[in-house]
């Protein structure tokens, strides 16, 4: 697709395929993510989007293909060593846990210590919940206090705090697993300045949608899934709003179908 | 309640100096108060508290005799109330404590008695088997992800079974006696188990008259028990490894989201097993003080005390769900049940009620506790 030298792309995946018993989930995936830039991975429900992601976080091992780092190959072994590598994933459930507080939840997995009487490793509490208030502040998020429960918080509130949490801790690559599915416009329109700002501070964002609305406007390049296999990746230059939904499963289904109710309503 | 007070200006006070945002809305000490989890068991410790003041307040159960009488109970079912707390907070069952109190009080008996083993060393073989069938019962739960109710249901009854076998086997009968005498023989179990402690400061008190002393000049109550030292410690490790570190964290991600914990690389499983081991521990202490109190170890020991220390903990907000609780709760759940099972003694109640009080105790705490916490995590 470009001639560029393969050292700019952070990620890739070469030829990816995973198979869940009978069932081919991903058949020849290529994928290949420019430095600090948003990617959309766009596909309908069944497309294979789950498993992708799941292989690029290291859920999941590949039954064949290639998974390259920063042109270096790898094969991780868990999500942790996918984190540990910069590729931060945030799923859909967001690992938030609502009756704990914004602090705990914000360093959850990576407490900050600090030493009791100079020998008890406990948590750094105050450090935690200054921290996460900055963070948040940073990313426009105001919480009413960070000792309170995320439950009380929004789904847009609670999807920037992920974001927010894995920016902080150092993530080269942020994998966000359909952000705006459960969000009301304002809030989508939130999440989308968030993965704005990341891209601001040279971030790279795989971004997984099925809303052609929210992806286009924030995308550098789209690559489209249908049943398991890649239609192509596509340059924002290249491709208009109108074709990505055309190729998206259903794109020509939906036109017949606005074509019918159109003609429905002319009668 | 709160609604109509004056401007709240020393609310919490723990808001670091962020710029002044008008979404925060202040919390007033009170409200602060209420949404903690253990405010429904202290509330309703004060509530029995009173309650018995009312019924029973000139009958000698204030009187230090009888505060040791109803604390000791508070104590033995506070230290499996702890573990039973702590597991239920990382959202997981241990039916098993009950059986596995009776169990310990066997393992230890009967090498001692039978097989000849020193005091201690059989004590340290209680432990270690204890903790390795908590282990166990954690590692099979999380193998299989079945329910730890059902898993820890069958070791209920396999370990009650092994404890009538043990005991009829060695002893041909349901008790093992005499462990006693054995036990004030040996100094490391005994300074550890048995008995009171404190006996200077106690007879102090009594000398400077803050302490009745019986006709022969003792003090009534010559000393603490060992096992609310027990209680305490027990109480005070778990709830400081709870609030303060980084496993406490952990502990109640696992119990509110197994799969988020999972995912920001938490060891969920480790955490578990480690505590239906802290779990086991917890019973087989109990276990072992109980043999050292009465001499003996019987294959009916810690009948349903599964059941009390889940109350206990539920008592103490914890949810059943997981994810939420507090060690302190689970503390004044426990006393909640000793004041209750003694003091009804002291009253003109007849003590066959003791167990509508503590059924309807707990369906009071279940229904505040929903309360409170739906209050809590919607932020109204």
């Amino acid at each position: 697709m470009t001639t560029e030298n393969k050292d700019d792309y952070i990620l890739q995946l070469e030829g990816i395929s995973k198979y869940f018993g009978t069932v081919i989930s991903l058949q020849d995936v290529t994928l290949r993510l420019r430095r600090g830039e948003v990617h959309c991975l766009l596909g309908d429900n069944g497309a294979g989007k789950s498993t992708l992601i799941k292989t690029l976080a290291g859920v999941h091992r590949p039954n064949k293909g290639r998974y390259l780092v920063e042109g270096k190959e790898v094969s991780f072994a868990s999500p942790r060593e996918a984190l540990d590598q910069g590729i931060a994933t945030v799923y859909q459930d967001l690992a938030l846990v609502p009756l704990m507080s914004v602090a705990r939840n914000f360093f959850a997995g990576r407490e900050p210590m600090k030493k009791l009487f100079g020998v008890i490793p406990v948590m750094d509490m105050h450090h935690a919940a200054r921290v996460a208030e900055e963070k948040l502040g940073e990313m426009g998020i105001h919480v009413r206090s960070p000792h309170q429960p995320v439950g009380t918080m929004s789904g847009g509130e609670r999807q920037c705090l992920a974001i927010a949490r894995a920016i902080h801790f150092g993530a080269k690559v942020l994998i966000l697993d359909e952000p705006t599915a459960a969000l009301g416009v304002k809030q989508s329109c939130n999440v989308l300045k968030l993965i704005h700002k990341a891209r601001e501070r040279g971030i790279s964002v795989i971004f997984i949608t099925h809303n052609v609305h929210h992806a286009y406007p924030i995308g550098d390049s789209f690559t489209l899934l249908n049943r398991g296999q890649s239609m192509g990746t596509f340059a924002k230059e290249n491709i208009s709003k109108e074709e990505v939904l055309d190729m998206m499963a259903g794109g020509t289904e939906i036109q017949s179908l606005f074509n019918e109710l159109e003609g429905r309503a002319a009668a | 309640m709160s609604a109509i007070t004056p401007p709240m200006t020393g609310s919490i006070g723990k808001t670091p100096a962020a710029q002044a945002d008008e979404r925060i809305r202040r919390i007033s000490p009170w409200r602060a108060l209420l949404n903690r989890p253990e405010f429904g068991s202290i509330a309703g410790t004060l509530l029995i508290f009173i309650l018995f003041g009312f019924f029973a307040g000139d009958s000698g159960m204030f009187n230090l005799d009888g505060v040791m009488n109803w604390s000791t109970v508070a104590a033995y079912l506070g230290i499996i109330a702890v573990g039973a707390c702590v597991l239920m907070i990382a959202g997981e069952f241990d039916l098993s404590i009950g059986s596995m109190i009776g169990f310990a009080g066997m393992m230890m008996a009967v090498p001692a008695m039978f097989l000849g083993w020193p005091m201690w060393a059989s004590m340290l073989f209680a432990f270690a088997g204890c903790m390795a069938l908590g282990w166990l019962n954690g590692y099979l739960v999380v193998r299989t992800r079945l329910p730890s109710f059902i898993v820890t249901l069958a070791f209920m009854f396999i370990l009650r079974g092994l404890t009538l076998v043990l005991s009829t086997h060695f002893s041909n009968s349901t008790i093992v006696s005499g462990v006693g005498d054995k036990l004030s023989a040996d100094p490391v179990v005994h300074t550890l188990f048995q008995g009171t402690t404190l006996h200077g400061l106690f007879g102090w008190l009594a000398t400077i008259g803050l302490i009745e002393k019986l006709p022969n000049g003792e003090p009534v109550v010559g000393g603490l028990p060992k096992v609310l030292l027990w209680w305490l410690g027990v109480a005070a490790v778990a709830g400081f490894i709870l609030s303060r570190t980084r496993f406490g964290n952990w502990i109640f991600m696992v119990g509110g989201d197994s799969n988020a914990a999972q995912n920001v690389g938490v060891p969920v499983r480790r955490v578990k097993i480690s505590l239906f081991v802290f779990t086991a521990f917890c019973a087989c202490l109990f276990g072992v003080l109980q043999v050292a109190d009465v001499g003996s170890a019987a294959a009916d020991r810690g009948l349903q005390k599964e059941f009390e220390a889940i109350i206990a903990a539920v008592i103490g907000g914890a949810l059943l769900t997981g994810g939420y609780g507090s060690v302190l709760g689970a503390c004044f759940g426990a006393l909640i049940f000793g004041v209750v099972q003694i003091g009804i003694s002291y009253t003109n109640f007849d003590s066959d009620w003791y167990r509508v009080f503590l059924g309807g105790m707990l369906l009071l705490a279940v229904l505040f506790n929903h309360y409170i916490r739906s209050r809590a995590t919607t932020g109204k």
